[in-house]
């Protein structure tokens, strides 16, 4: 994990497009982070989002309904 | 402990009736709140044929169920809980719809129409949404009041925007809705049922026929392009795709505009302070979809292998009902889950559109429809009230998804 210029470690978000069913919540929820590809599947913008972005990218992988959101840190 | 679906019931008394009636159409049937508490996974016998199947009730259990590989959507598979009465012979001939297929299939045909509902292009179709419920409400201040706003609005906005997506003329809507309409009634017999099935189906094959070698601008001509390289669907798997887009995309969209549309006329207040900011709308729109729950039932599973859900083992074969609406008022998730507030922070965790991978495709499309309607209602027709007494309203108790059958409205 790495951490901002004064130490405070950061979120770090992964997804896994092979288990995305496109519901396209993650986009909706926190389009700063998450959009979907040509394919309607989830594509990442920002691996390491800012603190103010948690609350939106929390929500978006609660309600993910396969699951493919991980928040690491 | 350990129970199996199948096992002698440790009491003798009789397990109870699915489905079970709301006691009002703003609740979840009165078992519910009991069964969360004491039963959460329990048995009951499902009043088509009088076969066991399990309930959750759950929100956690409902997400844990809806989220598992091992449970099966296949309605062929034994002990899979039909709640229409469908012959045997009969079910051998069903072609699976995509909500009842499992992955591989399942992942295979969703990828085909992923694309046509994203986040964007759902945002895309917006204007058009609006145009349409802008015709419908010039249209019915033009009629004056009282009219039924179930036939003057809810039913053609969702009906109108689900043609255009498809490619399906609007001119033959009667038809279809009629069929779908039938498709939706637990009380039809399985002869009346499949020939709504059936009539649906020979509409849709001639249409998707023409398509084959006229294509238009639209979703069944892109599935149909598509496929040619893809080669996940025969006909007949596109006609049935075409027919559960139809029904999928009009049925239930509709009931939940007349649904919520009356729930704020019984809640003037908050129907006051969303006419003030309408920026509180897609929050009340969760919080509708929430105490709604309209397809409560629509999540029947079958256990593919042996599976723990709460204290509870439910057996390979064994049929679940993974209920949205009791879900949707689990005290855990939900604090005062009976009362409509359309502040409620957590409303979105709501499970009225499923979970896991066959969670509604067609949900963005719906909040949209929701929001032009209920926002252009609101700032369109301020005085809009109730022409009917409540209690003179009929709902759709026996039917698949929940709703009301006529809306009297005036203004």
């Amino acid at each position: 994990m790495t951490a901002d210029p004064i130490g405070v470690p950061l979120m770090r978000v992964t997804t896994e497009r092979d288990r995305c069913v496109g519901s396209g919540q993650c986009a909706m929820l926190s389009p700063e982070v998450f959009d979907q590809d040509d394919e309607g599947l989830v594509t990442v913008l920002q691996e390491e989002p800012a603190d103010e972005l948690r609350e939106g990218v929390l929500q978006a992988a609660d309600l993910c309904p396969s699951r493919s959101i991980r928040v690491h840190g | 402990m350990t129970q199996s679906a199948d096992a002698a019931p440790e009491t003798g008394s009789p397990l109870p009736q699915f489905p079970m009636r709301r006691t009002c159409p703003f609740s979840e049937p009165g078992e519910y709140a009991g069964m969360r508490a004491d039963n959460p996974v329990s048995r009951a016998a499902l009043k088509v044929n009088g076969k066991p199947t399990w309930l959750v009730t759950r929100h956690e259990h409902v997400r844990q169920v809806l989220g598992d590989g091992r449970v099966s959507s296949n309605l062929k598979m034994p002990g899979y809980p039909h709640q229409f009465h469908i012959p045997e012979e009969m079910l051998a001939q069903v072609r699976l719809m995509m909500l009842n297929m499992d992955p591989p299939e399942h992942s295979a045909q969703r990828r085909m129409l992923i694309p046509e509902f994203t986040a964007r292009r759902v945002k895309e179709m917006r204007p058009r949404i609006q145009e349409i419920v802008d015709e419908r409400i010039d249209a019915m201040l033009a009629a004056g009041g009282p009219v039924d706003l179930v036939t003057a609005l809810a039913l053609p906005v969702p009906s109108l925007v689900i043609c255009e997506l498809l490619g399906v003329p609007y001119e033959d809507h009667p038809q279809f809705e009629e069929w779908s309409a039938a498709m939706m009634n637990h009380d039809l017999s399985p002869a009346e049922y499949g020939a709504a099935v059936q009539a649906l189906d020979m509409y849709l094959d001639k249409l998707v026929t023409l398509k084959e070698t006229e294509p238009g601008d639209d979703l069944i001509s892109r599935f149909l392009e598509k496929n040619r390289t893809e080669q996940v669907a025969d006909h007949v798997d596109v006609v049935t795709m075409a027919r559960l887009m139809l029904v999928g995309g009009h049925e239930t969209t509709a009931n939940m505009i007349a649904l919520g549309v009356l729930a704020l006329l019984r809640h003037p207040e908050q129907m006051a302070e969303l006419q003030a900011d309408p920026a509180l709308l897609p929050n009340a729109i969760e919080e509708l979809l929430r105490v709604f729950s309209i397809s409560d039932s629509g999540t029947a599973r079958v256990a593919a292998e042996d599976i723990e859900v709460g204290d509870v083992t439910i057996r390979a074969g064994e049929g679940i009902l993974a209920l949205n609406n009791a879900a949707n008022h689990d005290e855990s998730v939900f604090p005062d889950a009976g009362t409509l507030d359309i502040h409620r922070k957590e409303a979105r965790s709501h499970l009225a559109f499923g979970y896991g991978i066959h969670q509604c495709i067609g949900a963005n499309l719906a909040r949209v429809e929701l929001e032009a309607v209920y926002g252009t209602l609101l700032r369109r027709v301020p005085g809009l009230r109730l022409a009917a007494e409540p209690d003179e309203l009929r709902f759709k108790d026996d039917a698949m998804v929940y709703g009301v059958y006529e809306l009297p409205v005036t203004w």
